[in-house]
């Protein structure tokens, strides 16, 4: 406590010095400010928007750290691959390895920087039109791009498509705080439907497969949910490689216990609403004990083109794709997500139960989880007005009984 | 002075800017969604809607003091739909590849909002000149906003301009392709081009704040 009351003793020293923004800018980036707010609002935190998206990055680094050397390790892995050569993944063996990082780094922090170079660039623009401060809104957005989208992206189509989505997916409707889609995901919409062949795909997953195809060094690595779609078996892939992320993936959504570490962190700091989070689990659950009922059943055989994901054991479409990552970082937003907590419930269930819908039954959209919350961002104001008039009902019908 | 009276200029000048029928009206804007990808198709469905409506409002004029205004829409109706039957005959027979792009678009000229819009509003009430002028002025208005739209998804969606490769070979990699560009296929898929007359939309009200509501 020290540290932090000598800050505020500090910010009472600088107030009305030209120095005061700038150390406020720093001093407010981890810690609460000492001040609750005043006057009619009916909420009184001494939380901030930048505190809030500080913690929601120092969530996402675990994420980011893996990515990168997962990104080489996956690189090498392929190679292996190619030769014939079967490699077992072993954290300190041949995960944590120099090499890895080298090659993660210099593709993946490239992703990084000019996400929120382009991104912070656009909102400096608007912020000078329209005359505002610069606002946080990037922040979590721009470190949240990266982690979404494959590792070879060329880094001019990450640029059109932050420029995309900040301008249309936030700006458009006021900018921060106003917005109805969750910008990161508008970014991620973009890319897939306007470069489809550098969002899926057996190349785009694995650093240098792109550069390499038609080459007699050519690699290849597939995502486990394109697996799944073409109904090829996944021999040599362990569940605890899923786990701990392993896999060929978009950049930070293949460790789900990191993930997971992320969600406690978000939850116990009452940044992330563990109601979405878990009606998200629990609705993604339900629609696979669905699929796997039909497929016990015996209502689709093995040569339909939907058995291959519906056969997989409800649990492991929580390992095998990026519903974990979508239902933590994504769907918790709490500009897009609903806000009354019954409305979380149905707003996170149908998240989950969507997205597995949208992973079964349509292979050109091999994950569904960005579609989905795409889907319910939009909804979302829907929820939270009958959930709110179905309150207002109920209030009224007691006032009713009362009064007669 | 010159060929038109000021008033009678304006009628073809407004739609074109301030009284846009899409960017101001959003009128007719399924057929600017729908066939705005390339921009033969664009510029073709422009002047067919300029034919239907230039004659449309020009017959409805003349007519408007016989039709029962109990039975207005129907008699209406079989004046556009007559009107859209010529065209797609036209089209069918000269520009066949062209006519199958366009497909169902051209018969659903009929229930473009812009040609009852201006029957009702316009032709009901004024003379033949002034009619043929507003009908014109309000299928320009249209055109040019297809025409943009049209422009700009074809150039950055296919990397052509009316089948010309004007960015390059996309196969042969050869123009912009080279350097790695590629073409956005985003662009060609309708919701972009909602998105596009929105930012039209945008532009037009940020350089005329009058145009702004509320």
């Amino acid at each position: 406590m020290g540290l932090k009351s000598n800050l505020h003793n500090l910010k009472e020293k600088y107030k009305g010095t030209k120095m005061a923004p700038a150390f406020n800018a720093i001093h407010t980036f981890l810690y609460l400010p000492n001040e609750t707010t005043h006057g009619g609002t009916h909420v009184k935190a001494a939380d901030d928007l930048k505190r809030t998206m500080n913690t929601v990055i120092m969530a996402l680094i675990p994420c980011l750290i893996f990515g990168i050397f997962n990104a080489g390790y996956q690189h090498y892995a392929a190679i292996d691959a190619a030769a014939g050569i079967t490699r077992e993944a072993s954290l300190f063996g041949n995960f944590l390895t120099w090499d890895n990082f080298v090659i993660g780094a210099w593709t993946v922090l490239p992703l990084v920087i000019v996400s929120y170079g382009v991104g912070l660039l656009v909102e400096f623009i608007f912020a000078v039109i329209k005359g505002h401060e610069v606002e946080e809104g990037y922040l979590v957005t721009g470190m949240l791009v990266p982690l979404i989208v494959p590792v070879d992206i060329p880094l001019w189509m990450l640029a059109v498509a932050v420029v995309f989505g900040v301008v249309i997916g936030k700006e458009v409707f006021g900018g921060t705080g106003m917005n109805i889609l969750n910008p990161a995901l508008a970014i991620r919409a973009f890319l897939f439907f306007a470069y489809p062949t550098w969002m899926s795909g057996d190349k785009v997953w694995v650093h240098g497969a792109v550069e390499r195809a038609g080459t007699p060094d050519a690699i290849s690595g597939e995502t486990l949910l394109g697996a799944y779609a073409q109904n090829s078996s996944l021999a040599g892939i362990d569940y605890m490689d899923m786990f701990y992320g392993f896999i060929p993936g978009s950049v930070g959504e293949t460790s789900k216990l990191l993930i997971i570490v992320g969600a406690l962190f978000l939850i116990f700091t009452k940044i992330g609403s563990w109601r979405i989070i878990l009606s998200t689990i629990i609705g993604a659950l339900s629609m696979g004990l669905i699929f796997n009922g039909v497929v016990d059943a015996g209502w689709i055989g093995d040569t339909s083109k939907f058995y291959g994901l519906m056969s997989v054991p409800f649990w492991q479409h929580l390992i095998i794709g990026s519903i974990l990552f979508g239902a933590v970082y994504m769907a918790t937003d709490p500009v897009t997500a609903s806000q009354t907590n019954k409305g979380k419930w149905i707003y996170g269930f149908l998240i989950g139960f969507l997205s597995i819908m949208i992973r079964v039954f349509n292979p050109a959209y091999p994950e569904g989880v960005f579609l989905a919350i795409l889907l319910m961002n939009v909804f979302a104001p829907t929820i939270d007005h009958y959930v709110v008039q179905a309150n207002v009902k109920r209030r009224m019908k007691r006032l009713k009984v009362k009064t007669a | 002075m010159g060929l038109l009276s000021k008033k009678d200029a304006k009628l073809i000048t407004d739609p074109l800017a301030d009284n846009n029928p899409i960017t101001i009206q959003v009128l007719g804007i399924c057929s600017a969604l729908a066939i705005t990808a390339e921009l033969k198709a664009s510029i073709v469905m422009a002047i067919s809607v300029l034919f239907v409506l230039g004659v449309g409002n020009v017959v409805i004029s003349l007519m408007r003091n016989i039709i029962p205004s109990k039975i207005r829409i129907i008699v209406q109706l079989i004046v556009v739909a007559a009107l859209v039957i010529i065209v797609d005959q036209v089209l069918k027979a000269f520009a066949y590849e062209l006519s199958k792009t366009l497909s169902v678009f051209v018969g659903l000229i009929i229930t473009n909002c812009i040609i009852m819009g201006r029957f009702e509003a316009f032709a009901l009430g004024n003379g033949p000149w002034k009619s043929f002028l507003d009908g014109i002025g309000n299928a320009l208005g249209y055109g040019v906003i297809l025409i943009i739209v049209g422009f700009f998804r074809e150039l950055l969606g296919s990397g052509t301009l009316l089948g010309f490769k004007v960015l390059g070979d996309p196969i042969e990699k050869s123009g912009l392709y080279a350097i790695g560009y590629e073409n956005n296929g985003f662009m060609l898929l309708s919701p972009m081009a909602l998105i596009v007359v929105g930012i039209i939309i945008w532009v037009q009200r940020s350089r005329n704040k009058d145009l702004i509501e509320d």
